[in-house]
């Protein structure tokens, strides 16, 4: 029995979530394909199946069938362990986040905020290695701004986080979203959204602060000497990022699982963590449709001059309240 | 053999090896990367002794922090060249083997006195790896080592912004990651 529980279930539970996971990529994919092409009044993917909803299927064979290359100039181990260290921190980061009334997606520990800072300080290697053993400049350059950026928004990110969890006062997810918040806690909470917003798609490299691989200036960044499947995996590992730093913000902000009956109807309860889910990831893209890239230093300027302090400050207010008003 | 003695024994060769390719590997990079496996190997050994809250430190810190760090430097400088000129100053292998001399007998020191059965401070730790055991413990009966760490970090940070400001204009970025260590 011991196995069962220690082992089994959690392997099952772990092989669903990655099944779930990589098809939700498949769609977001075209999700963003599509919404894009409407921002830009055009019609996106409709070619392959019905509103090209097959689109994705097409894209993962012709990723699987491409000739796998391996330049000769680059550093072979770590030029293949590198895809891989990317996708794994965006996968393994879900084991904490609650998916329905007491029940995490994997398991519920006392350390689930530990748990999202530590999956965050070890996302950026993927990029980071892939820019080194690609033995290119422009590789290199790609992996130097990434994990400056990732670092030092990193700090503003955690700060937050820290917030959250003081108010919270446990440091289990389970717990936070299930524990009872008052109404200022919300318009509190809420105030900093848009700021840890910013710092989830510095995070994540996504537009607009998808520098480390500006196409314009670095030819893809870390990504150039990438193809395939390697390529794809990088891909993949972006996006299930969004889909995942989407998720925590909603369990964070926005209640997670919670919602009308989810406690009677404990099926309710992924379902509006997925509304939740896709509402954000709608944000994701609608702010790549609409926003340009900044320049390198404004990013680093911004993160060390306005959000670092900005961060410290909501950090002190919110012991304070925590200390007067709980 | 039990099962928890097995993987006790798996997890500590893969350590051991990972800490054996630190200093064997010529390539920087590959050092840096054989170190991060051996960070995240002792992360997961604190997790088999209860110790969480220790091990989500162990990867933030280590894993998170000074191996990028580690990696970012050796980036800026340049990993391939392969400079052993501290090897061969005459001192080094003196100072290395007398380091090394202390190293071990601390470590069989603290090992040999707990074979005399768990005193019982290490009892009460081990019930509380937790967050909040760790913090109460901090906070109340190891408050002045603490603050005196916090002291000695403060200097660090000052330390490293001073040096920082002196090449100003040489480039943003790395002051910048200095001061966030």
């Amino acid at each position: 029995m011991d196995w069962l529980q220690l082992l089994v279930f959690p392997a099952i539970r772990a092989l669903i979530l990655i099944f779930v996971l990589l098809t939700g990529f498949a769609y977001l994919t075209w999700f963003e394909r599509k919404l894009l092409a409407r921002f830009q009044v055009r019609y996106g993917p409709n070619r392959a199946g019905k509103f090209g909803l097959l689109q994705p299927a097409a894209d993962a064979v012709k990723a699987f069938f491409k000739e796998e290359i391996i330049p000769n100039h680059v550093d072979k181990p770590v030029y293949l362990l590198a895809p891989a260290l990317a996708l794994v921190p965006a996968l393994i980061i879900w084991a904490v986040i609650p998916i329905a009334k007491g029940t995490p997606a994997i398991a519920d520990v006392n350390i689930g905020f530990l748990w999202i800072l530590a999956v965050a300080g070890i996302e950026s290697y993927g990029i980071i290695l892939a820019g080194w053993s690609s033995n290119n400049n422009y590789s290199l350059l790609g992996a130097l701004r990434s994990s400056a950026q990732m670092v030092s928004y990193e700090l503003p990110l955690g700060l937050f986080l820290v917030s959250i969890l003081i108010l919270a006062g446990s440091f289990s997810l389970v717990d936070l979203v299930e524990g009872f918040r008052p109404w200022w806690e919300w318009i509190w909470l809420w105030l900093a959204f848009p700021f840890f917003f910013i710092c989830i798609l510095a995070e994540t490299n996504r537009s607009p602060f998808d520098l480390p691989e500006t196409e314009n200036e670095l030819v893809a960044g870390f990504q150039t000497e990438y193809g395939g499947m390697k390529f794809a995996l990088f891909f993949i590992a972006e996006y299930v990022n969004m889909i995942s730093t989407s998720a925590i913000m909603a369990t964070l902000f926005f209640g997670g699982w919670k919602g009308p009956f989810a406690e009677q109807y404990i099926w309710l309860g992924p379902i509006y963590l997925l509304i939740k889910v896709v509402v954000l990831l709608f944000l994701f893209i609608w702010v790549r449709a609409s926003i340009g890239r900044p320049r390198y230093d404004q990013l680093m300027k911004f993160c060390w001059q306005f959000m670092l302090p900005l961060s410290l400050a909501y950090v002190s207010v919110s012991a304070v309240l925590a200390v007067f008003l709980k | 053999m039990s099962w928890s003695l097995l993987f006790f024994l798996l997890v500590g060769a893969v350590s051991l090896a990972a800490a054996l390719g630190v200093v064997t590997s010529r390539q920087p990079v590959h050092s840096a990367l054989f170190l991060l496996t051996n960070f995240a190997t002792l992360a997961v050994l604190y997790i088999t002794l209860d110790a969480q809250f220790l091990a989500a430190a162990q990867v933030i810190v280590y894993a998170g922090g000074i191996v990028i760090l580690i990696l970012f430097v050796i980036m800026l400088i340049g990993g391939d060249t392969n400079d052993f000129s501290a090897a061969q100053r005459a001192w080094s292998r003196t100072v290395g083997i007398a380091l090394g001399t202390i190293l071990l007998l601390t470590v069989s020191y603290s090992v040999l006195a707990r074979m005399a059965g768990p005193s019982e401070e290490t009892a009460a730790l081990l019930q509380g790896g937790t967050p909040e055991a760790v913090g109460i413990a901090l906070f109340t009966k190891y408050v002045l080592p603490f603050e005196l760490i916090a002291l000695l970090l403060l200097v660090a940070l000052i330390g490293a912004l001073v040096l920082g400001r002196q090449q100003e204009g040489a480039g943003e970025g790395i002051p910048s990651v200095k001061a966030n260590e």
